[in-house]
């Protein structure tokens, strides 16, 4: 059975129809990628997967359990997270304080806790403080801990998106265009930050991108989307060399120019 | 070639005086400002005699200048007549100032510097709790000789302690979590009258209230009782505004609180059971110093530790991005309704306070004038800051009963302070500073 499991999802927006039936099925540990021009309606996917929108028509199934109708937080605490094309990071937070903030689901402590400083809630700050230093570690921006987020470098930003992800302990993580903006080293660094972390975290992994290279090199499948449709779907090189990709991407090209 | 060197050698001066006080720990001014205040009791009525000033300045000097100011500019503005010989105030009030406090402060502040510390240090390795109460106590009888010496100064540092309270529990919202809420005054309304219905309705004999419920001599003991169910009460009425205001994404908290805060008004204007327009009167004055002091001290305590736990964090995360916020797992709704009623509970107690300080409350406080203060307050001192709070507060406050003989230029000084202060900090003074309070209370280690 699979992990993520996505039926005959509808969405319009006020009559226009952004997704139409779409499917997925997404099993533990694999890599999934989703291409396709702009505006084709990947973003949208994501929302709707992960609870930000409603779908109009369908099911999202997740780990057995029926997404649709629960919120962006909840779908998060139950182990599916999400980056951002645009990364969304807090601008008055500090490194540190943006992993810490992923544990909010499950601080131990209460409300009361957080007002009286209890010794429960020291003991919590601390164990949540030590597994974010691992988490900063591992990505290699734990030198930068106590800096605010937006005095990093852009490489070490997505680094610290991508850690506060992942401290979610998620089993799905949904990737937004992680290579976007990137120069080609940056690109190859991000890749294998990737890799490890599906490696490590044994993790199912759905990836936006525009990069054909980043998806030949990370995912076992792919799917590519037109106009809200899944066009084809199948191993990578089938996909990226099919005609109608091609004549998709090429023909938004010529829109372009 | 002056004006090039002018402002360096200013900054040098700064630079100087930053260098000088650097090592100076919280306990080193506290002994200093001990010594002021001593050395104020003991010699201040002579010293005032001896400079020909009226009497003994009450506000550290600042009042008797803006009382020859505002000499001046009557004479100018209407042509009142003008007693020449009160412009010799403004110099001596200066001295004054000098000699009780600046010198004093400076001196001692800087010569215990390594026994402040080392004392600091010690402290250090008992609880927290310890190192702050010893401090807290220190602060109190500071706070104590200096408001003993007039009822002027007494009222002030209660209505400013107040102060301090209300604007932090609004920072909350309008700095924290970065949303504009307008109704803070209607939950201090309404903290005030309902812990004047617990005190005044149980305890004392009144003519809108009616007969004391109950006497006893050990009622004050109550008083905290009736702070709680204010805030309480205030909490209940945020409820009122949040639960339509957090429904969806987006900003209607400003319109829907500035609709709470005139609907209270007129809520307490009409309801002939509560007096009316003209209030209740005749609390029991239990709002004493130390009962005001304790009460700002453990408000600021219990704000502090809910914006510095990681809970309270998710606030500064549903300002700079809510989405973002939400898919790390951070249930937005119950975040900012938490955040609102608990700065409403505590502006409800500083209502409380307020009612029993002044021992009358009427609707007519907690008008926009009162908005417009203590936004002033929040934005002056800074966002996203407890410092910022104290310092916005306090100084708004200060500046407020020093300006008090400007009469009407008054309103205009302070708005100007704080255009001034939102075109060079936009923020605020000291905005989104985190307040760590064992560095706080901790020793200055400056190698």
């Amino acid at each position: 059975m699979p992990l993520l499991h996505v039926t005959d999802m509808s969405h319009n927006f006020g009559g226009l129809q952004a997704v139409s039936e779409y499917n997925l099925s997404l099993d533990p540990g694999q890599i999934t990628g989703l291409i396709g021009p702009n505006g084709a309606g990947k973003t949208t996917i994501f929302n709707l997967i992960t609870g930000l929108y409603r779908p109009t028509k369908g099911s999202v199934r997740f780990d057995g359990e029926e997404l649709v109708g629960k919120k962006l937080n909840e779908t998060a605490a139950m182990g599916l997270a999400r980056t951002f094309q645009e990364m969304k990071l807090w601008r008055h937070m500090t490194v540190l304080e943006h992993i810490k903030m992923a544990r909010y689901s499950k601080l131990s402590y209460g409300l009361m806790g957080a007002f009286l400083g209890t010794p429960k809630r020291r003991r919590e700050e601390r164990k949540v403080t030590e597994l974010a230093m691992e988490y900063l570690k591992m990505f290699a921006v734990d030198q930068v801990a106590d800096q605010l987020v937006v005095n990093l470098p852009y490489g070490d930003q997505r680094r610290v998106e991508m850690a506060r992800a992942l401290v979610i302990e998620p089993k799905v993580l949904l990737l937004d265009e992680p290579t976007v903006g990137m120069t080609p080293d940056e690109m190859m660094a991000m890749i294998e930050v990737i890799r490890k972390a599906h490696e490590r975290f044994n993790l199912a992994i759905f990836l936006i991108e525009h990069r054909l290279q980043v998806v030949r090199e990370l995912c076992q499948h792919v799917q590519a989307l037109v106009f809200g449709q899944v066009l084809v779907e199948g191993k990578s090189d089938e996909v990226q060399n099919h005609p109608k990709v091609i004549e998709a991407y090429i023909g938004e090209q010529e829109v372009e120019f | 070639m002056d004006e090039a060197t002018a402002p360096k050698k200013i900054g040098g001066l700064f630079y100087r005086l930053d260098q000088f006080f650097k090592p100076v720990p919280l306990l080193g001014y506290l002994l200093g400002v001990l010594v002021c205040v001593l050395w104020e009791q003991m010699a201040g009525e002579q010293l005032s005699a001896f400079l020909g000033l009226p009497k003994m300045p009450v506000l550290f000097g600042l009042l008797t200048i803006f009382k020859v100011v505002a000499g001046v500019i009557n004479l100018l503005i209407k042509g009142d007549a003008f007693n020449w010989a009160t412009l010799v105030h403004v110099p001596t009030a200066l001295v004054y100032l000098t000699v009780i406090y600046l010198i004093p402060i400076s001196l001692v502040a800087r010569a215990s510097v390594k026994p402040a510390n080392a004392l600091a240090r010690y402290l250090q390795g008992f609880p927290l709790i310890i190192t702050a109460l010893v401090q807290l106590g220190l602060m109190y009888a500071v706070l104590h000789i200096w408001a003993d010496m007039s009822d002027y100064r007494l009222i002030t540092l209660k209505l400013t302690l107040i102060a301090v309270l209300f604007t932090l529990s609004l920072n909350i919202i309008n700095g924290y979590m970065g949303e504009f809420s307008c109704s803070h005054p209607g939950f201090m309304a309404i903290g005030a009258y309902m812990s004047s219905l617990f005190t005044v309705g149980l305890f004392t004999s009144d003519k809108v209230l009616g007969d004391a419920v109950f006497t006893f001599s050990a009622a004050y003991l109550s008083f905290p009782l009736a702070l709680i169910f204010g805030g309480m009460m205030a909490a209940l009425g945020a409820l009122i505004v949040a639960i339509p205001s957090f429904k969806t994404r987006g900003d209607y908290l400003a319109i829907i609180s500035l609709a709470f805060l005139f609907i209270v008004k007129s809520f307490f204007e009409n309801m002939q059971v509560l007096g009316g327009s003209r209030g209740i009167a005749g609390q029991p004055d239990w709002a004493t110093l130390p009962v005001i002091f304790i009460t700002m001290a453990f408000g600021i305590w219990t704000i502090n530790n809910f914006v510095t736990s990681t809970m309270g964090k998710a606030l500064n995360a549903v300002r700079d991005d809510e989405t973002a916020a939400e898919a790390m797992t951070v249930n937005t709704r119950k975040t900012k309704m938490v955040a609102f009623l608990f700065g409403a509970f505590w502006a409800g107690v500083a209502g409380g306070m307020l009612a029993h300080v002044l021992r009358y409350v009427n609707p007519a406080m907690f008008s926009v004038q009162k908005l417009a203060e203590v936004l002033a307050m929040v934005y002056f001192g800074g966002l996203n800051s407890v410092y910022g709070s104290i310092v916005g507060a306090v100084s708004i406050s200060l500046l407020g009963e020093a300006l008090r003989p400007l009469e009407i230029l008054k309103w205009i000084v302070i708005p100007l302070l704080l255009i001034l202060v939102m075109i060079y900090r936009p923020t605020g003074l000291i905005a989104f500073k985190e307040f760590d309070v064992r560095q706080v209370f901790g020793p200055k280690e400056v190698d």
